[in-house]
């Protein structure tokens, strides 16, 4: 593979989560059912926001996805292939930066990428480059992950995930530690990214706003068991803004539903 | 440079009173020898090479036995911290003969290995290793499972996440582990060298020992401080590299 055909923006993949259910057993207490029965399609190159309370089975929902979690039934599959456990084509990020702190910054991006067969060490290093100027931390790359900012650490996460190429990026809160401003750079960075390189992104929230800002689709889980409740499509041009008004009504619409759904999830507990 | 200053500052006072304290006569010059009767010895030493053989042997002995406490305490570290049956077992004796006094090997390895370099070379395997297993174990059970999901989402399997990823993780832990062995093998090496005499070498501890059997204080002074230097010299050059690494790239104090 040549280092243009690398740096080309990728094939994005189509992904198909059939009846998926998942549960736990925490040590010694009952049963929880993570995910009930989950039915969802995302598009080639779409933007899909995962919103609901905690314990919906929003973020279970992503692991499955990345692999990193098998269902208990129902199939997943990423371009018609059965995901069976983690794979390149499918990158994740965390909440928490989830970054190497014994390797600096080019080091962590390059981590990825030397696991990728079929590059020399100084396509790597060109690649590695190329995601780190993209966003905007071209100047950082002999610095060690603690002296980043929380923002910053997210930034080079996200090069991170990027540098492999993959179809589909996997995004688990990953600005919910981040202060307002910081936050409202990344949305910026992110959707033009999204542009830019053309990856389908699953991208998991308990921000409503920062849903209907981001996502082409935003989801709505509801828990216990975690379910698949009401689907929103955002008819809002790009790049959006998280203050714009159209985006608030958006936001207050799916709001009212999600409190709908907690209200009658509360009612049907006390029956 | 200032820190450099005081440091010697103090030394030099340590030592301009230690030479007071014999001027005056407080006690018998037979106990406590003058600064400049110890310097005499040790240059003497220096000079005819009975220092540098002595020194020589003791680190000889001193790395293999630690080198090989450490390449095979990381791996049983790993095993511990893994697999719950070798918790139980090997984690328990581990704990157990960490606790037990390194110089408590000594009797046992004279009657196992006689008055040979084998027991020298038990000793200090004994007194490194379980620290070094314990230490790795804590280290890899703390390592953050992100780290490990992160690397697997990456591509990272088996053998390439134990080395890649939950090795240098476990760095940190496995450090204070390697000081701590480095401490108890350094003592145990000691001790082992004052109660086996072996004709295969005369180490540091056994000129301490001379020492006190001919009464000759300085010797036993003179050999005390070139102890002392060489565990200082040991921090600088197997411990500093590491800790300044650590302290780079996790920002951990210095």
């Amino acid at each position: 593979m040549t280092l243009l055909q690398e740096l080309a923006p990728s094939l994005s993949a189509k992904l198909v989560v059939e009846n998926v259910s998942k549960s736990f057993r925490p040590d010694g207490r009952a049963l929880v059912h993570a995910l009930d029965r989950a039915t969802l399609r995302v598009d080639e190159g779409e933007f899909v926001c995962l919103v609901g309370p905690s314990g919906c089975g929003k973020s279970t929902l992503l692991n499955l996805i990345a692999g990193l979690e098998t269902p208990d039934s129902g199939t997943l599959a990423s371009d018609g292939e059965r995901i069976r456990a983690p794979g390149r084509d499918r990158m994740m990020m965390f909440q928490e930066s989830a970054l190497f702190p014994w390797l600096d910054v080019l080091g962590n991006v390059m981590f990825s990428l030397r696991l990728k067969p079929g590059l020399t060490d100084g396509e790597r290093s060109e690649v590695a480059h190329y995601y780190l100027k993209l966003v905007g931390l071209e100047n950082f790359e002999r610095a060690a992950i603690h002296e980043l900012s929380g923002g910053m650490k997210q930034r080079v996460a996200l090069a991170r995930a990027l540098a492999p190429n993959p179809r589909v990026l996997l995004m688990d809160e990953p600005f919910a530690a981040l202060d307002a401003l910081t936050r409202e750079q990344l949305y910026g960075d992110l959707q033009r990214i999204w542009a830019e390189r053309k990856k389908t992104i699953v991208f998991v929230t308990h921000n409503v706003r920062e849903a209907c800002c981001l996502g082409d689709r935003v989801i709505l889980f509801s828990a216990h068991p975690g379910r698949i409740r009401e689907e929103f499509k955002i008819n809002l041009p790009r790049q959006r803004d998280i203050n714009s008004v159209d985006l608030a009504e958006y936001a207050t619409l799916i709001m009212r539903s999600l409190k709908g759904h907690l209200k009658s999830q509360a009612t049907e507990a006390h029956e | 440079m200032k820190r450099t200053f005081t440091a010697l500052g103090f030394f030099a006072l340590l030592v301009a009173a230690w030479h007071f304290a014999c001027v005056a006569k407080i006690w018998s010059p037979v106990l406590v020898p003058s600064p400049e009767k110890v310097t005499r010895y040790l240059w003497e030493i220096a000079v005819d090479g009975t220092l540098a053989s002595a020194a020589w042997i003791t680190l000889k002995r001193l790395l293999a036995g630690y080198i090989i406490g450490l390449v095979a305490g990381v791996p049983l570290g790993f095993l511990t911290a893994r697999v719950q049956t070798a918790r139980d077992t090997l984690g328990v004796l581990a704990l157990g003969l960490q606790g037990l006094p390194s110089v408590c090997w000594v009797p046992l390895a004279l009657l196992w290995f006689g008055q040979t370099e084998s027991a020298m070379l038990f000793v200090v395997v004994m007194g490194t290793l379980w620290s070094v297993v314990l230490a790795t174990e804590t280290g890899v059970r703390n390592v953050n499972p992100l780290y490990v999901r992160a690397a697997q989402t990456m591509g990272s399997r088996g053998l390439h996440t134990w080395v890649w990823v939950i090795l240098p993780a476990a760095l940190p832990f496995i450090v204070s582990g390697m000081k701590q062995g480095w401490a108890f093998a350094w003592r145990s090496l000691m001790a082992a060298e004052i109660y086996v005499t072996i004709l295969s070498g005369a180490g540091l501890g056994l000129l301490l020992h001379y020492g006190r059997e001919l009464n000759a204080m300085e010797q036993v002074i003179g050999i005390m401080l070139v102890i002392v230097a060489i565990g200082l010299l040991a921090d600088k050059v197997l411990f500093a590299p590491w800790e300044n690494f650590l302290h780079r790239r996790w920002g951990t104090a210095k």
